[in-house]
């Protein structure tokens, strides 16, 4: 397949002005400040089915055609680049190498939605990335695509980076907003939504890196080009970040639908060490597991992963093999989770804890057979009782993890220990290897 | 105005009234942590989760508005649910101190524990998180950080009420805490409201707790008396004893707050120095006597100076910590009674008392001087009651309510008035001017009276008695009802609903008006309605 999204593995130095616009780059860009009304340019992104790639997959087009097309107040556009899902690493090579790809997308959404600002949001630790972006816009700038007359059309937009102290709430889009209003980033109730009092109380369109580089080659080659690659409703080109056992882990941009067998096993080389398949997470840490015998049959596009009773996210795939204690990889998830929950609101702040002591309790051996219904139950009572969804990022892997891998759950109350361990706490592998050696 | 279904009632709700508002409207209660009317929504406990029938998940009342035809569910089982998981939730790392707490029969916690949830936790003891306990914030307050519910009230407080911003949460998750930023300190006037509008046992006051067990406490409505904005409170009381002021919401007047200033005021109430018997001049002593003869005594020394000298030999000076019952009676009793026009008004504020801000606390450290005003009482006329007394016309002078030795200094007063045959002072404490008369006449303190203050702003407002004064101490205005009684042999109302309907027939600025049907959010002065 013809790379779309990752052309700097074919083309060296894409990040720099002259190769990007050697190789069509900007030409979008000009087509939609000359040649396209900027609802032309709304319209043609909904009727390409582009959905957000950050998580939530709201088609991108119908959420540009929130923001008020009379604002008295200034419009803002975000680029969500906090990229701090598990499991998941697109963003930061797109803003590595082909920073210009997201400039144009960038600029392309501020005409579409009338917005002369842009805040982009990197996550703390991307310091590299954040320089590459900063070069980026320098050399637009020179060249007079970015800054207050744009390619000479008198459309203006300047662009802002903006890096966060390191938090993973801060990728949240109202969070993001909060943080970026140089607040603590607690995410807001909605309504009012973003597009209508988003950044410093104006209407604000947060949208993900990944999302924003589709924009050009769908103004450049048009909706029904885009809808070609992968299924119609949840088409295009698409980055998958695969993790875990697998022989080749790494970024992967595929078309939507992509049989997630096919990428375990000929994109990803097979299970580590041979082994057997044991569970996945289709999209980041958020979302539920699939096991083994689910994850062969899933094609990875938004709405086949949602039937399929998972949800594709970020496309952050994590591969677990047959070694894998699924006790201890859920309570590393709730890990993350109680770490980075925000605090604000009651269930996820005291709920993400509680999990994270049963699991912490549970995997040492110190747990009971009725942790596991607590565990659901406290699960299911953050789920869908918060300001934002980072609770359900939680609940959801223990509400498929616990029944899913129940075997293992009771095996760890049963024996009192990690079936994994061995009766030193050693991992069972090394423990076979050490007898081994000794005899 | 929308109407609203909740639990099957049908309510009638104004435009823009969220669903705990229109609920309350209907005597429905929403449990809540974080919605404070006088707060900004943040939506953060999640105590308040309804169902509204169309929505999918379940509704946070605090943040939804009332809308045509919406139907609301605050008992349905998916309701009730939450409810209990989020009591269940704020109790995994509660400390339950409650035999020790001091927020114990007024906390939110206990409160909804008992109503909302009423279940065994589950839990175990030993795991929960450990945070800072009795931390002084300052300015009065003590932090208990394991007792918070997080619900960002306080820090609200400070951020949007007073823009002072002390205090923060810091940390994240179960790891939150509210505390000051490093170096710093609560450093506020206002800084007793959080401790109020905090509704657990995680902010209380210094000098409240461990004293007395809310339970124990009575409350009743009444004014703070700390300034001109007379701000509504609550005086809570036990035996005589006055334990804490909290303010009562008044839109009018203070919102849902009041100043530390006034707030701490109660304790001068109940100082050693309160006078409990009429006291008379023997010799340079002031002995205790009874009423009967205190106020023989006093008559006689008043008709013998009316019929030697004339009337206006008689005068008189009302503080503006009167209330508008007392002064119209003094008054009444100069004017109409004695034929004396002699009378001064005192409206003093000591040096160094704090200014106008932009919140509450006025300048103006009197209750009434209004009130006063509108009683046609002249401001001041202190020089010229002086002038008389250096003319030699002016030789008795009846003083209630105003520490002229305090405020003029002891050579000033004795400069201007040192020449006065007797002085005879009404108050509650034995001050300095007390040392000065020849006969002191103990009065009630404004917690223990019925009547009424007129603030800056010409709304009068009502004082209810919370105990009776100490001792041998009477109502200002029974003391001179009996007085007028002594002089004259009428009667006189002494109850303050009857001198108030008195003062509204006598008195422009009160007309229409009776004490009982002031309200609790008191009422403006005639010529200020409408
Ligand atoms: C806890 C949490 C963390 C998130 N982190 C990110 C992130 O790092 N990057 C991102 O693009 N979206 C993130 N999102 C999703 C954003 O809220 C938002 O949906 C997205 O930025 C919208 O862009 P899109 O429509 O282009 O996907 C996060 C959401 C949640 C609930
Ligand atoms: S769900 Fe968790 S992360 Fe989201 S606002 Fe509530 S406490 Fe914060
Ligand atoms: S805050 Fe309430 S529940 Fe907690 S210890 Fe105090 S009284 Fe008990
Ligand atoms: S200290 Fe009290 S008011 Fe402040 S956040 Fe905690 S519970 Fe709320
Ligand atoms: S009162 Fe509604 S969420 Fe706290």
């Amino acid at each position: 397949m013809e790379r779309i999204l990752t052309r700097w593995l074919d083309i060296p130095d894409l990040r720099r002005l002259d190769v990007y616009e050697a190789h069509g780059g900007y030409k979008a860009l000009r087509k939609a400040l000359f040649d396209m009304k900027p609802e032309e340019i709304i319209n043609e992104v909904k009727a390409s089915n582009l959905r957000g790639r950050g998580g939530a997959a709201f088609p991108t087009g119908v959420k540009w055609s929130f923001i008020p097309k009379d604002s008295k107040k200034p419009v803002y556009v975000c680029c969500n680049a906090d990229e701090s899902e598990p499991g998941t690493f697109a963003n930061r090579y797109q803003l590595e190498n082909d920073p210009h790809g997201i400039i144009e997308g960038i600029l392309i959404t501020c005409r579409a939605v009338g917005a002369h600002t842009c805040y982009v949001y990197l996550r703390g630790e991307f310091n590299l990335q954040k320089r590459r972006l900063d070069e980026a816009i320098a050399e637009a700038r020179a060249k007079g695509y970015v800054g207050p007359d744009v390619m000479g059309s008198g459309f203006g937009v300047e662009i802002y980076t903006h890096r966060g102290a390191g938090a993973y709430i801060c990728g949240e889009e109202t969070g993001l907003l909060e943080s970026l209003e140089g607040k603590r980033a607690y995410p807001r109730n909605r309504p009012p939504f973003p597009a209508i009092q988003g950044a410093f109380g104006c209407p604000t369109v947060v949208n993900n890196v990944e999302t924003l580089t589709n924009v050009p080659h769908i103004i450049t080659r048009g909706a029904d080009w885009y809808k070609s690659i992968g299924p119609e409703k949840s088409p295009g080109p698409k980055l998958f970040c695969l993790s875990g056992h697998v022989n080749k882990p790494g970024l992967y941009e595929l078309p939507m639908g992509y049989p997630l067998k096919d990428l375990i096993y000929e994109v990803g080389g097979g299970i580590l060490g041979g082994k057997k398949l044991k569970g996945v997470i289709p999209g980041g840490s958020s979302f539920p597991v699939f096991t083994a015998e689910e994850a062969v049959k899933v094609a990875m596009d938004f709405d086949s992963v949602r039937a399929a009773g998972s949800l594709m996210g970020t496309a952050g795939v994590m591969v677990m093999n047959e070694d894998t204690c699924m006790v201890d990889a859920l309570k590393t998830i709730a890990h993350f989770y109680h770490h980075e929950s925000c605090g604000q609101c009651t269930p996820c702040r005291e709920g993400c804890g509680w999990i994270e002591k049963l699991l912490t309790d549970l995997e040492a051996g110190r747990g009971r057979m009725e942790d596991l219904e607590i565990l659901i139950d406290a699960a299911t009572n953050m789920e869908g009782n918060t300001v934002c969804v980072l609770a359900d990022s939680l609940s959801m892997p223990v509400k498929s993890f616990v029944p899913k891998y129940r075997d293992e759950f009771e095996a760890h109350v049963r024996l009192g220990r990690c079936p994994f361990r061995d009766v030193h706490g050693e991992p069972a592998e090394k423990s076979h290897a050490a007898a081994a050696a000794a005899r | 105005m929308p109407k609203v279904t909740i639990d099957g009632r049908e309510i009638d709700a104004p435009e823009g009234v969220n669903l705990i508002q229109a609920a309350e409207r209907a005597g429905i209660e929403i449990p809540h942590y974080c919605y404070h009317p006088g707060l900004s929504i943040v939506g953060n406990c999640r105590m308040c989760l309804v169902e509204v029938e169309k929505a999918p998940k379940l509704q946070i009342a605090c943040n939804t508005r009332v809308a045509d035809g919406m139907v609301v569910h605050t008992k349905s089982e998916r309701t009730i649910r939450a409810q209990k998981a989020v009591l269940e939730f704020l109790l995994i790392n509660h400390p339950i101190d409650c035999p020790v707490c001091d927020q114990a029969g007024e906390c939110k916690l206990q409160d909804y524990y008992m109503d909302y949830d009423a279940q065994a936790s589950r839990f175990p003891l030993g795991k929960k998180n450990k945070k800072g306990k009795a931390i002084d914030v300052g300015s009065g307050v003590m932090l208990d950080q394991e007792r918070c519910v997080l619900c960002a009230r306080c820090t609200r407080f400070f951020d949007e009420i007073t823009h002072t911003s002390e205090l923060a949460i810091f940390q994240r998750g179960d790891h939150c805490e509210v505390d000051t930023y490093p170096g710093h300190k609560v450093d506020n006037k206002y800084a007793g409201n959080v401790v109020d509008i905090c509704p657990v046992g995680a902010l209380t006051e210094k000098d409240f707790r461990f004293r007395m067990r809310v339970w124990y406490l009575h409350r009743t409505p009444s004014v703070c008396a700390g300034c001109e904005r007379g701000c509504s409170i609550d005086v809570y009381h036990h035996r005589g004893r006055i334990y804490r002021y909290k303010p009562r919401h008044n839109p009018a007047v203070n919102g849902y707050w009041m100043c530390d200033e006034g707030r701490h005021g109660f304790p001068a109430l109940q100082n050693e120095t309160r006078l409990t018997a009429p006291l008379v001049q023997d010799k340079d002593r002031l002995v205790p006597e009874g009423w009967a003869p205190a106020l023989r005594r006093l008559a006689s020394r008043i008709l013998e100076s009316g019929n030697a000298h004339g009337a206006n030999s008689i005068g008189a000076v009302i503080g503006a910590q009167s209330t508008n019952e007392e002064a119209f009676a003094l008054k009444h009793l100069m004017l109409d009674t004695l034929g004396s026009e002699r009378v001064a008004t005192v409206s003093w504020s000591p040096a160094g008392a704090s200014g106008d801000d932009e919140l509450l606390l006025r300048a103006n450290k009197n209750p009434n001087t209004r009130g006063l005003a509108a009683l046609g009482l002249p401001a001041h006329g202190l020089d010229a009651l002086a002038d008389a007394v250096a003319a030699g016309e002016l030789k008795i002078l009846i003083v209630m309510r105003a520490d002229l030795v305090r405020m003029l200094g002891e050579e000033e007063f004795v400069r201007r008035f040192g020449a006065l045959d007797y002085m005879v002072v009404l108050d509650t404490d034995a001050n300095e001017t007390c040392q000065m008369a020849n006969q002191v006449l103990p009065i009630a303190a404004y917690p223990e009276i019925e009547g009424s203050f007129t603030n800056f702003q010409g709304r009068v407002q009502r004082l209810h008695q919370a105990f009776p004064p100490p001792g041998q101490a009477l109502p200002a205005i029974e003391a001179l009802a009996r007085l007028g009684h002594a002089l004259d042999g009428g009667a006189r109302p002494s109850a303050a609903k009857d001198v108030f309907a008195q003062m509204a027939d006598a008195e422009a600025g009160f007309r229409g008006l009776t004490l009982e049907a002031l309200g609790p959010d008191g009422a403006e002065l005639t010529g200020l309605r409408p």
